[in-house]
């Protein structure tokens, strides 16, 4: 380097100084995180590579096209269910003014606290022969059994309203707000041009906010793809279920994983239509929100609003709620006992070390690809996060194949070199189910920590700079302290999502170790609902939590700035 | 002939403030009118509730003799067939520039839709970009298709709201005066909602100047700027100052210059001090003139100087001189006094004479 260019662009020469050493570092550590976690991917994937075996081949000749069948069957059914709720609400919610409406627009979030399986068991036991409903038309009408028709809840069209009703939330959310970043001169446009309300809705609104509902309704048929609890304990062969009876019935597992392959490529072109589908909306931001201006409704339409809106509230939430209070209030003092206690310590020290795990990982790789210019980082990143797509039981295979292989093969070779036995090391360990929540968990977290370094303006990383810190000082002492907060959010939405976790494991969790999810699975399995209700009312209350942080970072984002 | 809009001592109000209070306005059939005024005035609630936006707490709407709004009632927008030329333009992004156009016309036949589509874009100039997506326009061509799909349902009044704010400050003038060609060209009546003077000068026929939720005057641009009503018209039309003078009779007036004769403009009584407003084109500057004044400041603005000057009474004037005739702070230069239009606001506690209107 000749004198005269350090002369002139001393900047670049101390951003070289500073950054070139260290960028290697970034890069292997990115790289290792991403290929670690995209073992259980790859060893599922490259499971259509083997043979087809007999177990296969009786598959695809007797259940395969039934798995087809009710998977699409549920996600067309949860589309339009979560869509006939989740849109509505967000209309009203965004652009109308009722009684109760700020009320309202938190509360639509609360179903998003019961896991699918959850809702489930709790119908079911509400709604079945004995559960407390049809009793009391019984004793009401003097009915007796076979004299009434009721529906079935545990049947595919009841699997279908219970998914919707937890799921709506992720297609509200969304479309909430997509309508209310809609500039509301858009909607006195098509007024002032002769529209009226529908056709405003029909030609304006909805269109423009279809990316956002696509992307939501991406999220709930994911959700339904993943679902595992659910669908067993309704008896409905999908995908999920199949893939551990072919594993755990038939015992075999390349089978079981090319099961698993089918339904990780169907989720792969899911996103890719997704994606596609979101590609020519290029118009974001081209107008900005003036005027507040929101119907308002009064009368028959304001009585309407409220009604509408608090009907998936009540049944998402506080009927299968209160259902699950009274279960646990009667069965607590049978359930309650030192293993309860362990059950949560389990919990809790799972969803804590993964939590912390994630973390790590996510602030690390969010950090290297803000720093390094390496371009293989995002590369990288983005393979770690490939994990929030893949269902609980995909993942659970995903990790056992290779772990198992590794396992053997160290036994193997250390017994034919040094006699010595080592037994299984990995799988059936904590570390495996810690792992495989990582892999699910991570992007997670990465979403959470990346949005929040997004937040800080290079200028500051500049600035720290010239002042003389060093990479991992001014991550220390700038980024880290500004940061926190998003940090901390990341843990606790992992936190919850691990504890609510059920499939993944249910398959990898060591012998004699249960989780709150794990223990409500079977405890509603040998329909114990009532049993159940205590574990399960931890889970939902703890799923609250993301729901009061996701409402207060909407609100603060999207609180009018005053005109 | 009946007015086309007709506005009567209307009132509105915003989260309980009162917004709008007590304005009353009428626009004749092809006018273009322009509420302009300071922001807060009201002027957009005003234009708003004119649309339908915004519901009315007192006073009544007519457009061509049908009641619009009036307090507990308000005709939905959409059946007002009215147009709106919105600030942000608000063009339809997941339309086309053809689409977007033909929005409005949905009750016509296809045939008539595509006539009047045709007719819009050759009136606007954007017969080329029919197909292309908003986004792919430039500011001044969205600007162009916000307009067409107004006017393409043919709407009894165009609204446009603050329509040029988004454009440079050099454009606006030229931009203002195109617009105005073309809805001549249309005959549509059209009120305007603006801050920029310029921009209402170079628009409308009429100016309506609005403070504190009322009109304060409403007349042609040359009265607005030369016969100011109020001591508030007189402040935020124009530049200008104030100096103190003494009533004489009807016509004639006592001030530091001399005895000054015209039409005084508001009613006043003999003997009465006032303030006489004097604009920077009243005083000519010569000199050769024998009448005198202190330059204090000045800004020089390319082709002029505009001098704030001190009188020795230690009144102050404005004075626009050609920009070559450079003089120096402390310096003494020539004026003349060349008022045409005696305007006058009677002296109050508030108000001191020989005040310097920005």
């Amino acid at each position: 380097m000749t004198m005269s260019s350090d002369a002139r662009i001393p900047s670049t020469l101390i951003h070289r100084l500073y950054t070139q050493k260290s960028d290697v570092g970034w890069l292997l550590s990115a790289v290792c995180i991403a290929l670690l976690l995209s073992i259980p991917i790859f060893s599922v994937l490259s499971s259509i590579f083997f043979p087809a075996s007999e177990v296969w081949q009786h598959l695809k000749s007797t259940v395969l096209a039934e798995y087809i069948r009710n998977s699409l069957v549920l996600v067309l059914g949860v589309s339009l269910g979560t869509l006939l709720l989740g849109v509505p609400t967000a209309w009203l919610c965004s652009v109308c003014q009722f009684p109760g409406r700020k009320l309202f627009s938190w509360a639509l979030l609360l179903p998003l606290a019961f896991p699918p399986y959850i809702i489930a068991y709790t119908y079911t036991g509400l709604l079945d022969f004995a559960g407390p409903l049809q009793t009391y038309l019984r004793t009401l009408f003097d009915w007796q059994y076979g004299d009434y028709w009721f529906p079935e809840v545990r049947s595919i069209s009841g699997a279908i309203v219970m998914f919707s009703l937890v799921l709506y939330p992720y297609v509200y959310l969304l479309a909430r707000t997509a309508f209310a970043e809609q500039s509301a001169s858009l909607r006195e446009a098509s007024h002032s041009l002769g529209m009226g309300l529908r056709e405003t809705f029909l030609l304006i609104a909805f269109p423009l906010a279809r990316p956002a509902i696509v992307a939501g309704l991406t999220l709930v048929i994911m959700e339904t793809l993943a679902d595992y609890g659910t669908v067993q304990y309704f008896g409905i062969p999908t995908f999920t279920t199949g893939i551990f009876r072919t594993w755990f019935g038939f015992g075999d597992r390349i089978a079981a994983t090319q099961l698993a392959s089918i339904l990780l490529l169907t989720i792969f072109a899911l996103i890719l239509i997704e994606r596609w589908t979101r590609q020519p909306e290029r118009f974001q931001g081209q107008s900005k929100g003036t005027d507040v201006w929101s119907y308002a409704l009064s009368g028959r339409e304001a009585i309407f609003a409220v009604l509408f809106c608090s009907l998936p509230i009540l049944l998402g939430f506080f009927v299968p709620g209160i259902q699950l209070v009274s279960w646990a209030i009667k069965t607590a003092p049978d359930v309650i006992d030192r293993s309860f206690f362990m059950l949560i310590l389990n919990t809790v020290r799972l969803a804590v070390i993964a939590a912390l795990l994630v973390v790590i990982c996510a602030t690390l790789l969010a950090y290297a690809k803000r720093v390094s210019k390496q371009f293989a980082i995002p590369y990288a990143v983005n393979i770690s996060a490939m994990g929030y797509a893949v269902p609980g039981v995909v993942i659970a295979v995903g990790v056992l194949l290779p772990f198992a292989w590794l396992d053997n093969f160290v036994d193997a070779w250390l017994q034919m070199h040094f006699g010595i036995s080592t037994g299984l090391l990995i799988t059936g360990t904590l570390t495996a189910l810690v792992f495989a929540h990582v892999v699910r968990f991570l992007a997670l977290g990465l979403n959470s920590v990346e949005a929040n370094l997004a937040k800080i303006h290079r200028s500051i990383d500049d600035v720290a700079q010239l002042l003389g810190h060093k990479t991992l000082n001014r991550f220390l002492s700038v980024h880290l302290p500004l940061i926190r907060s998003g940090v901390l959010i990341a843990g606790l939405l992992v936190f919850v999502e691990v504890i609510k976790e059920l499939p993944a494991t249910l398959v990898l969790r060591p012998f004699d170790f249960n989780t709150l999810a794990v223990r409500t699975f079977e405890l509603a399995s040998d329909e114990r609902l009532a049993d159940s209700a205590s574990s399960a009312l931890i889970i939902v209350a703890v799923g609250i939590l993301p729901i009061l942080i996701l409402n207060r970072s909407i609100t603060k984002a999207t609180l009018p700035h005053g005109t | 002939m009946e007015p086309r809009l007709d506005v009567r001592q209307l009132s509105a109000e915003l989260r309980g403030n009162a917004i709008v209070q007590n304005a009353t306005l009428q626009l004749s059939p092809g006018k273009i009118g322009a509420i302009l005024g300071p922001s807060g005035c009201g002027k957009t609630t005003l234009l708003r509730s004119i649309a339908g936006f915004q519901v009315v707490s007192a006073g009544e709407i007519y457009l061509r003799g049908k009641l619009f709004s009036k307090k507990g009632f308000t005709l939905p927008p959409e059946q007002r067939h009215i147009g709106m030329l919105f600030q942000d333009l608000a063009l339809f992004p997941h339309l086309s520039v053809e689409q977007n156009i033909r929005f409005g016309l949905r009750k016509l036949t296809e045939e008539e839709q595509r006539n009047r589509m045709y007719e819009v874009l050759e009136l606007t100039g954007l017969a080329s970009d029919q197909k292309k997506h908003p986004h792919q326009l430039s500011g001044g061509q969205q600007q162009r298709v916000a307009l067409a799909r107004a006017l393409a349902p043919k709407p009894e009044i165009l609204l446009l709201d603050e329509p040029f704010s988004s454009l440079d400050p050099q454009l606006r003038e030229q931009v203002a005066t195109d617009v105005r060609k073309i809805l001549k060209r249309e005959n549509v009546t059209s009120i305007l909602v603006t801050h920029d003077q310029h921009e209402a000068f170079a628009m409308a026929d009429e100016v309506g100047v609005m403070n504190e939720g009322h009109i304060a005057q409403w007349d042609t641009a040359y009265n607005i700027y030369h016969r100011p009503k109020t001591r508030f018209v007189a402040d935020f039309i124009g530049l200008g100052s104030m100096i103190a003078a003494k009533v004489i009779d009807d016509t004639t007036l006592d001030t530091e210059f001399g005895i000054m004769t015209g039409k005084l403009s508001n009613s006043v009584v003999p003997g009465q001090m006032v303030d006489l407003l004097i604009r920077p084109d009243d005083i000519p500057h010569d000199d050769s003139s024998a009448i005198t004044a202190l330059v204090e400041e000045k800004r020089f603005r390319g082709a002029d100087f505009l001098y704030k000057l001190r009188l020795v009474s230690g009144s102050h004037l404005l004075c626009y001189a050609p920009s070559h005739h450079n003089h120096q702070l402390g310096e003494p230069i020539g004026i003349r006094i060349d008022v045409e239009h005696l305007v006058v606001f009677p002296q109050t506690d508030q108000t001191s004479a020989s005040r310097i209107i920005p």
